[in-house]
């Protein structure tokens, strides 16, 4: 991902703010524990795909549920964490 | 995930083939291939297991339009032929013709949510590479529609290099083109076999192929987003979902009643018309105290039954289960255990074994396993009859507010104890015998749908099914059987009936280590046939007055009405809180050694929970006693 220079180091999908749109540019796969890896592949997630927040469950510490491309996928704060994110221009 | 894979039962050999052609219905999770199937199939459809897993095989049987006959086998979804569970391994054995289970399907219809193309059609891409006769059901067409996505069906087969036929399995549309397809498709060539691919390339090429066959896209679902800002609001959302739970409870209670009235009349008819049609002698004892007594103070639980499934049967189908599992992960993660262990444990409300069997979701096998450990805690069904006869009996029918009644009140305080203490259980399981990583909360959604009214009358016929057999066959049994043994020897004058039988002696030995927590004799008499079902102890206790007293039916004295007069205040709460715990019900014993792959666990769990019952049972009793009730 050439735009990673560009972009501010620490977001990431648990830390995006609701509504904006946002492009993957890395996955942190080896934070995360093999099957949920191998789910969130399955998923569809991937460096490069479109994602944004749709809804936090409770503020703080629950799931968050995030739209990929014409899916709605919940996933946990830890598993969000390790997905930074590039915001893309509105 | 070896737990999950039951070794115990043989492996069937694959059916023989007669010449009617099979075609399995395959593809990811939430493609709507279920409800494809029952479209095809109807009611004309079986369900069982597959040999050897505990995975539930559909079969049934549909027409191609020239009348040939078609068996149809509705696959588990997959997202992958690289399987991560149980149910995954069977689609990958069943499609590429490993042949552990069934004969290799002759046409693969591989079914693909139009709304999702990114996603299915990598499964779907992999799936065609095998070379075997397929056919793409494009499924949810009006859904993609309605989200404002136009697609292109031919251009999706020209990619695909295989038949596209749009369908809305839900609204019946597109069936016949399908089945014109498999007509093809059976006598057609089969499309070239590929190399595999790797993920990314399929991936990619699913990309591409959705791209497409897109028409035209608006970005969409304003209204599904609008409704799930309420729906998964960390204050309205959980609002909603508790609206929802107490909604659903106090119908089970408030518009049963007419039918449950009218299921109690008709017992009783029966059983004046029994008395009437034959002599007084055995047989009439044995069929009116032995097995109407019996069968039918279960069976008249039946519209309570229904109606709780139904709600939970439509809240599956409309997809707001998975949004209640996501209200609920934090609370669930607090304890170590997924959101998705929601859905199995409300589904336990109802009944436990297809509670437990639901567990199957839950990849990790420590976070499963607590979940079916704590799943008898739900209070299902079969605790109704109980909890209802007592509460009736010994809590005034008041109303404490409006639309609220006092035993409503009652019952629910007691599903909420079950709740608190699965809640505890599950704490504690998690830090000593289950302890482990939480396979954590990462789940697809699936979009708003509305109700197919055939399909839910579908799950609850089949619920009823069930129902009406176990009442058929174990609770008639169980209780027939205790008739006997309640009966003979025949007490001499002076002497209860209860108390002189061959049964009557048996309790009095129970007797002895339930008499601390208050228990008479009648309970422990009721214990026994309760270890097969619950229910049961409502027919016990209905054969054993009816033996004591064979007229007090003719009388007018209601069950409960005896009860209160044989019982004391004190001793009918202690039943009610060893019902909350006791794991009384063969049937969840049975699943889940099935389930688990031994005997290990469910011992374990009948050990827990019975300490428990028997604690909380004495607590309550020696409380209630202190109060002065």
């Amino acid at each position: 991902m050439d735009m990673a220079g560009r972009i501010s180091p620490s977001l990431n999908l648990e830390t995006l703010p609701r509504r904006q749109g946002a492009t993957v540019h890395l996955i942190e796969w080896s934070r995360l524990a093999a099957p949920e890896a191998r789910r969130l592949r399955e998923l569809g997630f991937d460096e490069g795909i479109e994602v944004e927040v749709l809804h936090r469950a409770s503020l703080g510490r629950g799931p968050i549920a995030c739209r990929i491309g014409r899916m709605t996928v919940a996933l946990r704060r830890a598993v969000a964490a390790a997905i930074h994110v590039a915001p893309t221009a509105a | 995930m070896a737990m999950l894979l039951a070794s115990d039962a043989p492996l069937a050999p694959p059916p023989s083939r007669t010449g009617t052609p099979l075609v399995a219905l395959v593809g990811n999770p939430n493609a709507g291939k279920s409800a494809l199937f029952n479209a095809l199939t109807g009611a004309r459809q079986k369900v069982g297991n597959y040999p050897g897993v505990t995975v539930e095989r559909h079969t049934g049987r549909t027409a191609l339009p020239d009348g040939r006959p078609l068996d149809l086998i509705d696959l588990p979804g997959a997202y992958s032929l690289d399987p991560s569970s149980p149910d995954e391994a069977v689609t990958r054995d069943v499609v590429t013709g490993a042949g552990r289970f069934e004969a290799t399907p002759d046409v693969l219809v591989i079914v693909v949510d139009a709304g999702n193309l990114d996603q299915h059609l990598r499964f779907a891409c992999e799936l065609i590479a095998l070379g075997r006769p397929v056919v793409v059901a494009l499924n949810m067409v009006d859904l993609a529609e309605r989200d404002g996505l136009k697609l292109d069906p031919a251009a999706l087969a020209g990619g695909l290099g295989v038949p596209v036929v749009p369908t809305v399995a839900v609204r019946r549309r597109g069936l016949d083109d399908l089945r014109a397809a498999v007509a093809a498709a059976l006598d057609g060539p089969p499309p070239p076999a590929r190399a595999p691919e790797d993920d990314r390339a399929l991936r990619a090429r699913a990309r591409a192929l959705a791209k497409a066959a897109v028409v035209s896209e608006t970005p969409t679902r304003r209204w599904a987003h609008a409704f799930d800002s309420v729906a998964l609001h960390p204050v309205w959302g959980v609002a909603l979902l508790l609206a929802v739970l107490f909604t659903m409870f106090q119908a089970v209670f408030s518009w049963a009643q007419a039918p449950v009235d009218a299921l109690d009349a008709g017992v009783a008819a029966l059983g004046d018309a029994t008395r009437t049609a034959l002599p007084p002698g055995f047989l009439q004892s044995f069929l009116v105290e032995g097995l109407l007594a019996g069968v039918g103070a279960v069976v008249v639980f039946l519209p309570q039954i229904l109606i709780l499934f139904a709600f939970i049967l439509v809240l599956e189908a409309t997809g707001y289960m998975v949004r209640a599992a996501f209200l609920m992960d934090r609370i669930m993660a607090s304890v170590g255990l997924s959101g998705r262990a929601f859905i199995p444990l409300l589904s336990s409300f109802a009944c436990a074994v297809p509670g437990i069997m639901a567990t199957r979701t839950i990849a990790d096998e420590k976070d499963r396993l607590t979940t079916i450990l704590i799943a008898p805690l739900m209070t299902c069904s079969a605790r109704w009859p109980v909890y209802t006869l007592i509460i009736s009996a010994f809590i005034p029918d008041r109303r404490v507010g409006p639309g609220v009644g006092l035993q409503g009140l009652v019952m629910f305080g007691l599903l909420l104890v079950g709740v608190a203490g699965a809640y505890l259980a599950a704490l504690a399981l998690r830090r000593t015998v289950t302890k482990g990583h939480s396979s954590g909360f990462l789940v697809e959604m699936p979009r708003y749908q509305w109700p197919r009214l055939g399909d839910v009358a579908l799950g609850l016929w089949t619920r009823s099914l069930t129902f009406l057999k176990r009442a058929g066959t174990t609770i008639a049994a169980t209780t027939a059987l205790l008739w006997l043994l309640a009966s003979y020897p025949q007490a001499p004058a002076g002497q209860r009936q209860s108390e002189y039988s061959i049964a009557g002696r048996i309790a009095s030995g129970i007797e002895v280590v339930v008499r601390p927590i208050g228990f008479n004799h009648d309970i422990a008499l009721a214990l026994l046939p309760a270890m097969a079902a619950r229910e049961a102890a409502v027919a016990a206790i209905g054969t054993v007055y009816a033996v004591d007293d064979p007229e007090s039916d003719a009388g007018g004295q209601s069950l409960a009405e005896q009860v209160r007069g044989r019982w004391s205040l004190p001793t009918a709460l202690a039943f009610l809180m060893w019902f909350v715990f006791a794991p009384q019900c063969i049937s969840t014993i049975a699943v889940t050694r099935r389930e688990t792959n031994g005997w290990k666990w469910p011992l374990f769990m009948i050990g827990y929970l019975f300490t428990a019952a028997y604690v909380m049972a004495g607590a309550t009793y020696w409380l209630a006693v202190l109060a002065g009730l």
